[in-house]
């Protein structure tokens, strides 16, 4: 890449200008809101990282290992809401019919799926000092990771080539039967496993926490939640970018196609 | 409505019995894997006593996948897809009536399934209420779910291998629900068995209900 | 033309996968009218009458059919119109009675006006038991064709009606659409048999790279001539 002297603004960089005199695209998915969001969840997971490393005590029970739930906690938290957003996007695709609600239903459950996978790694650790093995069927854990195979699948769909309205109809009904069957799969899981009483890593913040360790679980949460709020806004732009992309080059097709008619009828 | 539901089952069925997918691949890949397991797993430490709720229940499920997968592709027949969207007839009935078809057929081959499961595992059927009530709601279920996933691939070209993903984790609370009460029918587990029955119950109300709404943009939207 | 037409497309286009097979189409079509769609291979002429069948989205400009405006209410129109395709919209392993039969009820008519439509494109009765897998092309054709006759459908979008079928099936075809028009339906269908369908169409419409590039009304001499059965203008 080429660095070019001349000031950005206002001058469009040439490469977007068209031909026909369209509007230039926006080059970037960032603006200063997101800006300041994402110097924000950097900042917050540093301070994340120094309350819940070095100045919270280790816990009673759990000792050292409280240290992953303040990651743990956020991630798994950060990964429902996602999927809820999800779910919300896809009743009002389906309702509204507008591609707004697809594509924010889609960036979230991308981001949703990731966090799902950060859950799974940061339990299997625990798991591991807990247990001494990375996996056991505890409940938690093993729920999460329906879900992570769930969503999978919905992104799977995605992937596949189709009309853009085909694609949105259809993950927008999956992203419905999938939170959907979140609640089912918690309490059949829990009913299965509910005779084997083990340690189990917890799904929230604990009420029992007090002082440094309840601000650093409560900060964790926020953190992740504005991290998931910046990651998703980037990943709608960037989809709501390609969109348009497409669009472009659909016009041209049309153009095209058109010209190909007068062709015809020019002889 | 209830005319239009048996109208497409009474088909669906009919072209079963026709083609015999069924009773012809299917049901001799069940019982395939009612084999495999044994090969799988030590025949001589009474470990397929143990398992023989579980086992036969992943074996239903991966039929339910082959059932499901074949009902929907006698709709992508020459353009009967399309067909069906200019019928006029209400897409709930048509789920509903494939949700029919799809319990019928499953619950033939789950029948077939116990017999061959009580005879090569060596396994007494007994509570049969509760198992009775467990083989139908949890059946129902599968069939609701997978009726919804069913036409997914139809809309989707290139989405039939996604099946069994999409589909699977959805099922895993029917496989828990419906091995758990299960052995509590046959007396390998202590426990109240009905709750799960209940559970298995819920699981097809839910689905039931979500199929018949959700189904109409899957299959009309242009 | 009447004054509210039967299908009236405005700049429309329609996006198949991502290619934009209708680029902006522009046609009204008053009720009663015979009017056939030519133009080359790949013109659009099928994505055309999905299009008005209701099965096609309306990416962009105004498309109404039956009144019915397609990107509000596309199902309203489906179950309306007699589309005859590529496909044969039945059921290969039910018999050619199981599969009108079953269509017939699906679209709310009788037993009894399958039947009577089989009888009409004579379809012989030694093959209504055989599944329609056993059957020849032109034999599946015209078991679709009496499926879509016995809907009795406002808006007939035929395409290609003539292919695969011997010389009286293509008669009775032509038959059919003349019949259809006289009762007062409009009909829009696809064909190459330029001279059988000139002959049959009141107005030929000719697409070319998926926009309407020539509409003309067809010269009364060659109504007189070969289509002596089709009464009177609409």
């Amino acid at each position: 890449m080429t660095i070019d002297p001349t000031p950005v603004a206002p001058v469009a960089p040439p490469v977007d200008v068209s031909p026909s005199g369209r509007r230039p695209a926006p080059t970037s998915t960032s603006s200063r809101a997101t800006r300041i969001l994402g110097a924000l969840s950097l900042a917050g997971i540093v301070a994340l990282a120094v309350f819940g490393l070095a100045i919270t005590p280790p816990d009673a029970q759990l000792g050292e290992t409280i240290r992953i739930l303040y990651m743990h906690v956020p991630t798994v938290s950060a990964a429902y809401v996602a999927f809820i957003v999800t779910a919300v996007g896809s009743v009002l695709y389906l309702w509204k019919r507008s591609e707004f609600w697809d594509l924010l239903a889609a960036s979230s459950a991308e981001v949703g799926v990731l966090f799902f996978a950060l859950t799974i790694f940061n339990g299997m650790l625990w798991g591991k000092i807990t247990w001494g093995v990375f996996w056991r069927w505890e409940p938690r854990l093993t729920t999460t990771t329906v879900l992570f195979l769930t969503y999978l699948g919905y992104l799977a769909v995605r992937r596949i080539p189709t009309s853009v309205r085909t694609r949105a109809t259809v993950s927008a009904v999956i992203g419905i039967l999938a939170v959907v069957n979140i609640p089912i799969t918690h309490k059949a899981v829990d009913w299965w496993r509910g005779l084997h009483q083990e340690k189990t890593i917890f799904g929230t913040v604990d009420p029992e926490m007090q002082g440094t360790q309840l601000f650093t679980a409560y900060l964790g949460l926020t953190v992740f939640l504005l991290l998931f709020a910046w990651l998703v806004i980037h990943r709608f732009r960037l989809a709501w970018l390609t969109e348009r992309a497409e669009e472009r080059s659909l016009d041209d097709a049309i153009a095209a196609r058109r010209a190909e008619g007068v062709e015809e009828v020019a002889p | 409505m209830i005319r239009d539901v048996l109208l497409v089952a009474r088909k669906d069925l009919r072209l079963e019995w026709r083609s015999r997918v069924g009773v012809g691949q299917v049901l001799p890949f069940a019982l395939l894997c009612v084999l495999l397991f044994a090969f799988a797993l030590d025949v001589d430490r009474g470990v397929l006593q143990e398992a023989t709720s579980g086992l036969f229940w992943v074996v239903v499920l991966f039929a339910t996948v082959l059932v499901v997968q074949r009902a929907f592709a006698i709709e992508a027949d020459d353009g009967v897809l399309d067909a069906l969207r200019l019928s006029g007839l209400a897409p709930s009935a048509v789920y509903l009536g494939k949700v029919v078809a799809i319990t019928v057929e499953l619950l033939a081959l789950e029948v077939v399934l116990w017999l061959a499961v009580a005879v090569l595992y060596d396994t007494t059927l007994r509570g049969w209420g509760l198992l009775a009530a467990t083989v139908v709601l949890a059946t129902l279920g599968a069939a609701a779910a997978g009726a919804t996933y069913g036409v997914v691939g139809l809309r989707l070209r290139g989405a039939e291998t996604l099946l069994p993903l999409l589909l699977l984790p959805l099922l895993a609370p029917v496989l828990i629900g419906a091995t758990s009460a299960s052995d509590v029918a046959l007396g390998r587990s202590a426990g109240p068995g009905w709750p799960w029955a209940a559970m298995l119950g819920i699981f097809s109300g839910v689905y039931l209900l979500l199929g018949s709404v959700l189904f109409r943009p899957l299959m009309e939207d242009p | 033309m009447a004054s509210s037409p039967v299908v009236d497309l405005r700049g429309v286009v329609a996006v198949v996968g991502r290619f934009p097979a209708l680029a902006g189409v522009d046609l009204r079509v008053g009720s009663g009218e015979v009017v056939l769609v030519r133009g080359p291979n790949g013109a659009g002429k099928t994505t055309l009458l999905r299009l008005c069948a209701g099965l096609l989205p309306v990416t962009d400009g105004h498309a109404e059919v039956l009144g019915v405006d397609l990107a509000v209410a596309g199902r309203d129109v489906r179950r309306r119109v007699g589309l005859l395709g590529h496909a044969t919209f039945l059921y290969a392993d039910l018999t050619v009675l199981e599969n009108a039969v079953f269509w017939a009820r699906a679209t709310g008519v009788t037993p009894d006006d399958a039947v009577a439509a089989l009888d009409r494109l004579e379809v012989p009765a030694r093959v209504r038991d055989l599944p329609v897998r056993s059957l020849s092309t032109g034999q599946r054709r015209r078991v679709s064709l009496a499926v879509t006759v016995a809907r009795r459908p406002e808006l007939w979008l035929l395409d290609e009606p003539h292919a695969g079928l011997d010389a009286t099936g293509r008669d009775l075809v032509d038959g059919l659409v003349a019949e259809a028009s006289a009762a007062g339906a409009t009909v829009l269908f696809a064909s190459h048999e330029l001279e059988r369908a000139e002959a049959v169409a009141r107005r030929i419409v000719t697409i070319a790279g998926g926009v309407v590039t020539d509409d003309e009304v067809v010269r009364r001499s060659s109504d007189a001539g070969v289509g002596g059965e089709v009464s009177g203008d609409p």
